[in-house]
C-alpha cells in the first residue's frame, strides 16, 4: 500500500469527494491564493498546501478564495450547507474561531434542533490545531474541547494519515456540521493510505496498542507521544492499552470503558488546557461509569491552565511529553501496591 | 507643516531603524536563530513613522501581526524587541509573546495582534478611556487592507463615530492580504471610501511619501485631540518581503519586488526629498545610518546571549490574582 503524508491524504480525500459530488465546494482564505495578483494562481493551496491543485481541477466556482473575513466564511458556508451545497470551509487556525464562533455555535450547530428537525447542515470546517511551532498564544491552541461541548457539532481529531483520509471522507458525507481538527506539526507524518476512497465511522475508537496494565486515552500528536511512552514502559514490564478515540463527538465510550474495566487504571493525555476539557470529560465518564473497576486515581497529563507561551523553552514545558506521560503511568501502576 | 531639522532627523532615524531591524530579522530568521513566524514591515516605514511622530507616550496604538515597525515608531526599546523575538526573558514580553504579540503598554503600544481585525475594537476602547477620563490623548489603530474586510473593523468604525471618539484608523494597504491581492479581496477597492460610508472623514495618501502621511496624520490626530471625533487614513504602500518570512511569494509578478524596491522605497524618497530641498545634508543621514547599524548589531548580540525565561515563568501572569 502506498505511503502518504497527512497533507496528501487530506488532499486526496477532498479531490475524490469533489469528483463524486458537484455540490462539494472548498471555501476559505488562500485555499488557492494569488487571486487579484500578477503572479501565480493557486500560489498557496492553503497556507500549508493541503488544498493545492484543487483549483486547477475544479476551478474558481468550487475552490473559492475569500477575503480575510472569518465570520462571513463560516456564515456563508453554514448558509450554503443548509440550502443545498456541501461546503468544506477552512478556518486557517482554530484560534480564529474566536472571530466567527457565532456562525458556528449559534447558527450552524443549532439549525436542525431549533427548526424542529427540518434543517440539514452538511458542513465541514477544517482547521489547524496544536502547539510546538512557537506560533504563540493566538496560533497554537487546541480548542476541540470547546467544539465538543456544543450540541449539534461533531468533532474529529485524527492522529495519522490513514485515519485523516477516511475520517475526512466521512465528514464530507455526514449531514451534520463537523469540525475537523488537523495538527499543524503532523502534516508530513506518513502512513499507508489506500488510493481508493474509504470511510471511517465516527464514534469508533482505534486501539493503537493492546495491554492489560494501564489504559491511556490520547488524541492527535499525543497519540504518538503516548506510544513512545508505552514503548519505554513495556521495557519496565508495564503493558499499555493505547486508545485513540479519533472523534471526540460522537465519542466511543464503550471502548474506553471496556478497557478500563480490564486495566483498572487510566491516564488521559491532552495537549489542550485542563479545565472543562476533553481530558476532564473522559475522566468524568470513567469515574461515573467504571468507578468500581478503578484500582488507582485517574491521572490527566495536559497542558497547564495558561495561554501557549512563545519562547521555545517554555512551550516545550507546556506540551505534555513522553516522559511526563510515563511518569503518570508509573504513578497509577504503582498506586497502593 | 514645516518640520524642524531635529524632527526630520528623528523621522529618518525611526524609519532606518525599522528597515535595518527587519532586514536583520529576516537574516537571523533564515539562519534559524528566531523561532516561530515573523511578518516583516520593510517598505511601509513611512506609514508608522509618519503617524507616530505626532503621538506622545500616553497616546495608544494597536497594531497587526506585521507589528515591528509600529512598535519601533511608537518608542518600544529595540533591544528589548529583539530579545522578545528570540524568546528571551529580557524581551519586552518576557519571551512569552513573540513577534506576533510584541507590546509595551508603558509607551502606549497595545500590542501586535495575531488576529486580523483584532485591533480596531480595542482602539475604540482606548479612545473611550481617553474621552471618559478627559486625558486629551488619542488612540490610533494600524490595520492592513486585510482587516478592512473584517466585521470587527466595520463595527469599530461605526462605534467610534457613534461615540465621537478620539480614534484614528490607519489602513495600510500593502496590496496583499497574505497571498491574495487587494484587487480581488477588497470589494470596492476603496478602503477610505468605506470609512467615509461610516461617517468618518477619510483620505488616501501615498505611503511612499513620509511627508504626505505626516500631513494627513497631523490633521486627523489634531481633529481627534480637539474633540472632532474619529478619522481614517488609507495608506497606499507595499511590502518588500512576503506575507511572512519564508513565504515563496508565487503570487507576485515577475520582478515585482525588484520594481517596488527601485521605485517605491520610502527611505530613498525621503533622502531625495530632503536633499533636493536642502533641508538636511546627506552626511547627517549617513551618520544616522551608522548609528542604527551599531544599534541593531547590539540588539542581536544582546538577544543571542540573553537567558531564556525560567521554567516558573510558564505559570505566571495568567491572572492578576487567582
Amino acid at each position: 500500500m502506498p505511503q502518504k503524508s497527512i497533507r496528501q491524504a487530506l488532499n486526496e480525500a477532498l479531490a475524490q469527494e469533489m469528483r463524486r459530488d458537484p455540490r462539494i465546494i472548498v471555501i476559505g482564505e488562500d485555499v488557492a491564493g494569488g487571486a487579484g495578483s500578477e503572479g501565480q494562481r493557486d500560489a498557496y493551496g492553503g497556507v500549508l498546501g493541503v488544498t493545492k491543485g484543487l483549483f486547477g481541477e475544479f476551478g474558481e466556482s468550487r475552490v473559492i478564495d475569500t477575503p480575510i473575513t472569518e465570520s462571513a466564511i463560516m456564515g456563508a458556508a453554514a448558509g450554503a450547507a443548509v440550502t443545498g451545497l456541501r461546503p468544506v470551509a477552512e478556518l486557517m487556525f482554530s484560534d480564529f474561531f474566536g472571530v466567527c464562533f457565532d456562525q458556528i455555535f449559534n447558527q450552524a450547530a443549532k439549525f436542525r434542533y431549533m427548526f424542529g428537525g427540518k434543517a440539514t447542515t452538511p458542513l465541514v470546517i477544517r482547521t489547524m490545531i496544536g502547539a510546538g511551532r512557537s506560533a504563540a498564544a493566538q496560533h497554537s491552541q487546541s480548542p476541540y474541547g470547546i467544539f465538543t461541548s456544543v450540541p449539534g457539532l461533531k468533532c474529529v481529531v485524527p492522529s495519522n494519515a490513514y485515519d485523516a483520509k477516511g475520517l475526512l471522507i466521512s465528514a464530507i458525507r455526514d449531514d451534520d456540521p463537523v469540525i475537523f481538527c488537523e495538527h499543524k506539526l503532523m502534516y508530513d507524518l506518513r502512513a499507508e493510505v489506500p488510493d481508493e476512497p474509504y470511510t471511517i465511522p465516527f464514534g469508533e475508537a482505534n486501539i493503537v496498542r493492546d495491554g492489560d496494565d494501564v489504559t491511556i486515552v490520547a488524541l492527535a500528536r499525543m497519540v504518538h507521544y503516548a506510544a513512545e511512552a508505552a514503548e519505554a514502559l513495556a521495557k519496565e514490564g508495564i503493558e499499555i492499552e493505547l486508545i485513540d478515540p479519533r472523534t471526540t463527538s460522537p465519542l466511543d465510550e464503550d471502548t474506553i470503558l471496556e478497557s478500563v474495566e480490564r486495566t483498572g487504571r487510566l491516564v488521559i493525555v491532552d495537549e489542550a488546557t485542563p479545565r472543562c476539557s476533553f481530558a476532564t470529560d473522559i475522566a468524568a465518564l470513567v469515574a461515573d461509569r467504571a468507578f468500581a473497576a478503578l484500582k488507582a486515581p485517574i491521572r490527566r497529563v495536559t497542558a497547564p491552565h495558561t495561554p501557549v507561551p512563545f519562547s521555545p523553552s517554555l512551550e516545550k514545558l507546556y506540551i505534555p511529553s513522553p516522559e511526563k506521560i510515563a511518569a503518570a503511568v508509573r504513578e497509577v501502576y504503582g498506586y497502593a501496591k | 507643516m514645516q518640520l524642524s531639522r531635529e524632527e526630520l532627523i528623528r523621522a529618518y532615524r525611526d524609519m532606518v531603524t525599522i528597515r535595518r531591524f527587519e532586514e536583520r530579522v529576516q537574516e537571523e530568521f533564515s539562519k534559524g536563530g528566531i523561532p516561530g513566524f515573523v511578518h516583516l514591515y520593510a517598505g511601509e516605514e513611512a506609514s508608522a513613522v509618519g503617524v507616530c511622530t505626532h503621538l506622545g507616550p500616553k497616546d495608544y496604538i494597536a497594531s497587526t501581526h506585521r507589528g515591528h515597525g509600529h512598535s519601533i515608531a511608537k518608542g518600544c526599546d529595540v533591544v528589548g524587541m529583539m530579545c522578545e523575538l528570540y524568546g528571551r526573558q529580557s524581551g519586552l514580553c518576557g519571551g512569552k509573546g513573540g513577534s506576533m504579540h510584541i507590546a509595551d503598554l508603558d509607551v502606549g503600544m497595545l500590542g501586535a495582534n495575531g488576529i486580523v481585525g483584532g485591533g480596531p475594537p480595542l482602539v475604540v476602547g482606548a479612545a473611550l478611556t481617553a474621552k471618559t477620563l478627559g486625558t486629551g490623548t488619542v488612540a490610533v489603530c494600524f490595520s492592513g487592507d486585510g482587516a478592512s474586510n473584517q466585521g470587527t473593523t466595520f463595527e469599530a468604525l461605526n462605534m467610534a463615530v457613534v461615540l465621537k471618539l478620539p480614534a484614528i484608523f490607519v489602513f495600510e494597504n500593502n496590496q496583499y492580504g497574505e497571498g491574495t491581492g487587494v484587487a480581488y479581496a477588497v470589494g470596492s477597492g476603496d478602503i477610505a471610501g468605506r470609512a467615509r460610508g461610516f461617517g468618518l472623514p477619510a483620505v488616501k495618501v501615498d505611503g511612499d511619501d513620509f511627508f504626505a502621511v505626516h500631513e494627513a496624520a497631523r490633521e486627523a490626530i489634531e481633529r481627534a485631540r480637539t474633540g472632532g471625533g474619529p478619522s481614517a487614513i488609507e495608506v497606499d504602500t507595499c511590502r518588500f518581503y512576503g506575507h511572512h518570512s519564508g513565504d515563496a511569494q508565487l503570487y507576485r509578478g515577475k520582478d515585482e519586488v525588484k520594481n517596488l524596491r527601485d521605485q517605491r522605497d520610502c527611505l530613498q524618497h525621503f533622502r531625495r526629498r530632503v536633499d533636493e530641498a536642502k533641508l538636511l545634508d546627506m552626511d547627517a543621514l549617513d551618520a544616522v545610518d551608522a548609528e542604527i547599524a551599531a544599534l541593531i548589531e547590539r540588539a542581536v548580540v544582546t538577544a543571542r546571549a540573553a537567558p531564556v525565561p525560567p521554567e516558573s515563568a510558564l505559570l505566571t501572569d495568567v491572572y492578576a490574582s487567582y
